[in-house]
């Protein structure tokens, strides 16, 4: 899983989809988290960042990661692997 | 290295159109403290959920109403609205500040009698008041209202065998311009029978009328209604000393004055559009001051507002239970707290605030009780910022009916707290316990 080449991701939080002309806001843990996607981290190795990073123990990490990929994949934002 | 705080990831899609021209804050500002205490602490120390009242708001809102009124009107009564909030500690709050208390049953009169005000004190309104019930309210010369016919024959029957002559009023329903028409309590105005009770009432001769009452409607938006209702009172009660040479010693004009809840389905915020206490006080009692009404024998003005005066004391605080989303991918947020502890929230768009500071990001979500059941939903839908399990809310405006109209559905009823005028909690209802529940409860032998 992956976020699709073409999709940009401003420093500022927004985040644009060239090819459905939708822009979407993201807040600060969700642009690191499509940052570390668009750097083709593993689920694990996201995990492992942001647990060190914030105050966030790893289950409940992977939970909201977890919602916010599905977010994501509703969006159409992210390619799966083949 | 400390650690960030974390905020659950989010992504919003952007919406082009009208930006909001009523100009609401894109942020939700927390509530982190109540009358000085940290809503963490209070939640610390009383559990999740627990409801607290401020003392200091309901006497500041107290004063406010009062003077709106004793400004503008020189004789006001408050009478509090037991049925709106009969803890104790509430009641008595209300009975220091010198309000009389106004009841709707015999239950209610017993707990004023309880909180020690006295019966010549205590209004008696409501449809049921049982021949017991009225025989007390009798014997300890309370207001009683008479509500129906019915109940005027039972207080004759009952004035024949008692010494005392039953000091009552009767209660009018009339057209204030406001729809549909609250018709029934009491006696209607324009048909006649308003007057048909006064004249039974006066050639009986066995009760004494001493007051007129309406209670025209239930979060009243409009202030000139009660204008209205104050003139027609008024005709009335110069009508009667004119015809029997009595002069009415009351006039109470009820309650539901709006609080500022905003209801469902409304445009604008109820913060903007709620009548205050000063265009209800001027409203009032310009209808009696222009009225015919003899300015040297004005009636007091008894107002029974209840809402009003104790919303805003009201705070429910909880915690989120979970985050989840819906089909459509709409977020879900379910909270400890279920409509059985805010009953409230049938008509009310209630305010829910982190009680933490958050980021600016807010999400459309749907906040549901934690009630096995699919009606428990305190919000459709709200801008709610991005709560973690586990992280506290605080709901603003709760401090009417839902102490008294709540439920005990599947989970026992929490703590309420009264923070006094120096920021101290104390505990004015402790939360249930299964003994509180099972002792009702009889089991038959053979099920033993």
């Amino acid at each position: 899983m992956q976020i699709k080449k073409n999709i940009a991701v401003s420093e500022t939080g927004f985040v644009f989809d060239p090819t459905s002309g939708e822009s979407y806001s993201i807040n600060k843990v969700g642009q690191e988290i499509m940052a570390m996607l668009k750097d083709e981290k593993t689920p694990q190795e996201i995990r492992t960042r942001m647990c060190e990073q914030y105050d966030i123990d790893q289950a409940s990490f992977e939970k909201y990661y977890y919602d916010f990929t599905g977010m994501l994949r509703q969006f159409q934002l992210i390619e799966e692997d083949e | 290295m400390e650690k960030q705080q974390f905020e659950r990831p989010y992504i919003k899609k952007l919406q082009a159109g009208m930006p909001s021209k009523f100009g609401m804050k894109p942020k939700a500002e927390p509530i982190t403290h109540i009358d000085d205490n940290s809503v963490a602490d209070l939640i610390g120390e009383f559990g999740s959920p627990v409801y607290v009242i401020s003392e200091k708001t309901i006497r500041e809102t107290y004063k406010r109403a009062h003077h709106a009124f004793t400004t503008r009107y020189p004789k006001v009564q408050f009478a509090w609205s037991y049925k709106t909030n009969y803890l104790s500690a509430v009641c008595q709050v209300f009975h220091q500040e010198g309000s009389w208390a106004e009841v709707v049953s015999g239950f209610e009169y017993d707990k004023a009698l309880g909180n020690g005000v006295k019966g010549s004190q205590i209004i008696f309104n409501g449809p049921d008041k049982t021949e017991k019930d009225l025989k007390k309210a009798i014997e300890n010369d309370s207001l009683i209202h008479i509500d129906h016919f019915d109940e005027m024959y039972t207080i004759l029957a009952l004035s024949e065998n008692s010494g005392k002559k039953p000091k009552v009023a009767i209660r009018i329903n009339m057209d204030t311009g406001v729809y549909p028409i609250w018709d029934r309590f009491g006696f209607n105005y324009e048909n006649g029978d308003a007057w048909d009770a006064v004249n039974r009432i006066m050639i009986n001769d066995k009760m004494e009328l001493i007051g007129l009452h309406a209670h025209i409607g239930t979060y009243m938006m409009s202030a000139n209604s009660y204008k209205i209702a104050a003139g027609k009172m008024a005709d009335l009660a110069h009508g009667i000393d004119k015809k029997y040479g009595i002069s009415i010693k009351y006039i109470d004009l009820g309650g539901g004055f709006a609080s500022k809840n905003t209801l469902k389905g409304a445009y604008y915020p109820g913060s903007d559009t709620a009548p205050s206490f000063e265009d209800y006080a001027e409203a009032i009692s310009s209808g009696l001051l222009n009225s015919e009404l003899d300015p040297r024998k004005l009636p007091t003005l008894i107002l029974e507002t209840g809402r009003a005066l104790i919303d805003d004391a009201g705070y429910l605080l909880g915690s989120v239970i979970a985050n989840k989303r819906l089909s459509s991918g709409h977020r879900a947020t379910i909270v400890d707290v279920g409509i059985n502890l805010l009953f409230t929230s049938f008509w009310y768009e209630h305010e829910v605030y982190p009680a933490a500071p958050v980021s600016d990001h807010l999400e459309e979500t749907t906040i549901y009780g934690p009630l096995c059941m699919n009606i428990d939903v305190l919000r459709e839908s709200i801008a709610f910022p991005l709560l973690k399990k586990g992280d506290h809310f605080v709901i603003k405006r709760i401090g009417a009916y839902n102490m008294t109209q709540w439920m005990q559905f599947i989970t026992l009823r929490p703590n309420v707290v009264m923070i006094d005028l120096k920021g101290k909690p104390h505990i004015i209802r402790e939360q249930e316990v299964m003994d509180n529940i099972t002792q009702q409860e009889k089991l038959p032998e053979h099920l033993a």
